[in-house]
């Protein structure tokens, strides 16, 4: 017996509770998948539809110019979408760059959500009031701000709980390591959303990690991860739910790794065929989040022509709206540029405001 | 100004008590324990703040009078500090991080960059962050590497953030209670080789805290001005009493906020004398001096007689502790620097 068998410098947690299954979770096309309410797969499938065409409309805007930048989710769908539904009214949501369709899913208005990549703004709608936080672009500096505000309500004592979204590559970076470590030492009630879409623009998993899997990484912060088949909407939904339900009612956060696929190139900006093969999406495509949907509502009778239908126009009607809304000019307004970089404008803003002005002005009058 | 004082005045003040010979330290520390009595949504976050009450001891006693929850020793992870606060700042509560020293403020960089400066002007002014960061910075301690650094250029620099730094005992207490209660974020620098220094205080009335953004003259004088802040306040105004000597009358204007830039105050104590020497530790290359020397070029070159000087530490890391004497602004250098103000031109 030395200091060492003392319980106080003995491992403090038992890491088994908190592996991961190797064995990606699933429900769509299992027995389980039986006890999932109609009504909820309806939710889901109608989703997924509209998320799908939001994807296919954002896209085609950057062809006509409209956008800046499109960073697509196609075939991410069910991550984005499970993300805004596992959440309650209170709760925020934090996301990346590749997240509007989540942002628009948790009922933020597409145009504003749109307005970092459109570029007339940074961000487009109110954080406080949707409880969205401003799309993240600088890798995984989010997870932190998540940590912070779940902690904050805490204690206030408030029922709040957030989701923060990141991507494989950016668990690579130390704001990742660092906002997991805060939120297990301050049991905050946050839960981490990794969507392993196996690439960071052209570099795959393979040269980021040697971990086991990203969900794994839970363990060494003492907290529980958990792997998805990030393609099965009810999977992922059900396994944030749960997470939700768990960091709501103290149990602290979850680490949760949905494995999927960036069918799209990065950004329209991006060639994707100068890494990666076209059999490799082919397989992806096969593994389609709204086909295994669609697999399973057919399997029980519930695909019919009116859920089709309503669906579709759900799809149509989003993408219709941000057709138009996206062809008026936006609002710009120089002056803004100064407004808002401190409460009150500095002495030397003022004055660059005023040169602005007054610029402008002779402009028009040439 | 943004240093509006609603946490300040939420709580009615207790009579002020009779003034009695306090340190720096101890007045910063007091600005602390009176900000978190008096609004519940000031907490003060960092490494050892919470049983060791900080390595320099500014938070000494806040964990125990406020729990932890409200003086929080995190992990060690400066990204994580600041990350977490500016997710607390955005759920409304009023941070105040601490860094343990200049250069270990490094790590935070990009939080301060990317997110801390930019939220409200990112957010249309939806979001603002009501945070301030303690940074002791500046040498003289005999610190070794890494533990001397003047970083405030780095912050300056950067649009969107405040840059205050106290001199005196008085303006540690008042600028740090300013400070919590601006809704902007304020990085506050806190000379540490004056930590000890010590004044006949006792602390302010709310009324009497001092808005952000103003510049002091602590001494007026009709031969040149320095201008400076932070810990070469008191080594100016050294340097103008031994100036008496050469037959020199030197004012002294103390900046206290980098950012806003009181152009005012300077350009007015400027002009009153025609020629001006910007002093401080930090590297001169594309420091706060530049700025401010190009300023007062600007603002007031029909009433120089000379151009304006800068006396700053040299482009070099930061010395070894028994070398940092030749580095560090000192008397001589600011009197060489007035030396050379083409006094025959006169
Ligand atoms: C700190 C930082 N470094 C680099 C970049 C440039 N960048 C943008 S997206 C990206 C790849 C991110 O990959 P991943 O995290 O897997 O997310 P995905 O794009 O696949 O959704 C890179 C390198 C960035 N935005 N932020």
């Amino acid at each position: 017996m030395t200091v060492l068998d003392t319980p106080a410098w003995r491992p403090r947690t038992d890491a088994a509770p908190l592996m991961p299954d190797p064995e990606p979770f699933r429900l769509l096309g299992t027995p389980e998948a039986a006890r999932l309410d109609p009504a909820l797969l309806g939710e889901l499938y109608g989703q997924l539809v509209r998320g799908r065409r939001y994807n296919r409309q954002a896209t085609a805007l950057t062809r006509q110019g409209r956008l800046a930048v499109y960073p697509s989710s196609t075939g991410q769908e069910a991550c984005e979408v499970a993300a805004a539904l596992a959440l309650g009214a209170q709760d925020w949501l934090f996301p990346s760059y590749r997240d509007t369709l989540a942002v628009v899913a948790r009922g933020v208005d597409p145009v504003e959500a749109l307005t970092l990549l459109r570029g007339d703004w940074h961000t487009g709608y109110d954080p406080r009031a949707t409880r969205v936080a401003p799309l993240s672009t600088p890798l995984s500096t989010q997870l932190p701000h998540a940590v912070g505000l779940a902690h904050a309500a805490r204690v206030s004592g408030d029922d709040v709980v957030a989701l923060a979204m990141v991507g494989d590559g950016g668990t690579s970076e130390g704001d990742f390591h660092e906002a997991l470590n805060f939120a297990a030492v301050w049991h905050a009630p946050v839960v981490f959303l990794v969507q392993n879409n196996g690439f960071a623009i052209s570099v795959p998993l393979a040269k980021q990690t040697a971990a086991p899997s990203l969900a794994h990484k839970a363990v060494g912060y003492g907290m529980p991860g958990r792997l998805v088949d990030g393609n099965d909407v009810a999977a992922v939904h059900q396994v944030l739910t749960e997470a939700v339900a768990r960091a709501r009612a103290g149990g602290g956060p979850t680490l949760v790794e949905a494995i999927t696929y960036r069918v799209e190139a990065h950004t329209n900006a991006d060639d994707a065929t100068r890494y990666r093969t076209d059999d490799e999406v082919a397989a992806w495509q096969a593994h389609d989040p709204i086909a295994l949907l669609e697999r399973e509502l057919a399997g029980r009778g519930l695909l019919d022509d009116a859920l089709r239908q309503r669906a579709a126009d759900e799809a149509e009607a989003l993408a219709a709206d941000l057709r138009t809304r996206m062809q008026e000019e936006p609002r710009l307004d120089p002056a803004e540029l100064f407004a808002h970089v401190y409460a009150e404008p500095t002495q030397q803003l003022r004055e660059q405001e005023a040169m602005l002005r007054a610029e402008l002005e002779a402009e028009q009058q040439s | 100004m943004s240093a509006a004082t609603p946490g300040v005045a939420a709580r009615p003040a207790p009579a002020p008590a009779p003034p009695k010979p306090t340190t720096m330290a101890q007045a910063l520390n007091q600005a602390l324990r009176d900000a978190m009595a008096a609004d519940r949504s000031v907490h003060v976050m960092g490494e050892d703040v919470g049983t060791l009450g900080g390595v320099f001891r500014i938070t000494d006693g806040l964990a125990a009078e406020f729990g932890e929850d409200r003086c929080t020793d995190t992990p060690l992870a400066e990204a994580g500090i600041l990350g977490t606060a500016v997710g607390m700042a955005m759920y409304g509560l009023r941070p105040v991080v601490e860094m343990q020293f200049d250069a270990f403020a490094y790590p935070a960089f990009e939080q301060l960059v990317s997110h801390v400066a930019r939220m409200r002007n990112r957010t249309r002014g939806a979001l603002p962050l009501p945070l301030t960061i303690r940074i002791p910075f500046g040498g003289g301690i005999g610190g070794v590497e890494h533990h001397s650094d003047s970083s405030e250029a780095y912050y300056l620099h950067t649009p969107g953030l405040h840059v205050v730094t106290p001199a005196t005992v008085e303006d540690a207490y008042g600028l740090l209670r300013a400070a919590i209660a601006s809704d902007d974020p304020v990085v506050f620098m806190e000379p540490k080789r004056l930590y000890w220094s010590k004044a006949d205080w006792s602390a302010q009335e709310p009324a009497q805290v001092p808005p952000i953004g103003r510049a002091v003259v602590r001494r007026t004088g009709r031969s040149a001005t320095l201008v400076t802040y932070g810990p070469s306040v008191p080594v100016c105004l050294e340097a103008a009493e031994a100036a008496k000597e050469e037959g020199w009358d030197l004012g002294v204007v103390d900046l206290r906020s980098l950012v806003p830039f009181d152009e005012e105050t300077v350009a007015a104590a400027v002009r009153a004398t025609g020629r001006a020497v910007v002093v401080h530790e930090s590297s001169g290359f594309g420091g706060a001096g530049a700025e401010i020397a190009a300023r007062i070029t600007e603002r007031c070159f029909h009433h120089l007689s000379a151009p304006v000087l800068r006396v700053a530490g040299f482009d070099i890391p930061y010395p070894p502790p028994m070398l940092e004497r030749h580095h560090l602004p000192g008397v001589d250098r600011i009197l060489d620097a007035v030396g050379r103000l083409q006094w025959e031109e006169a």
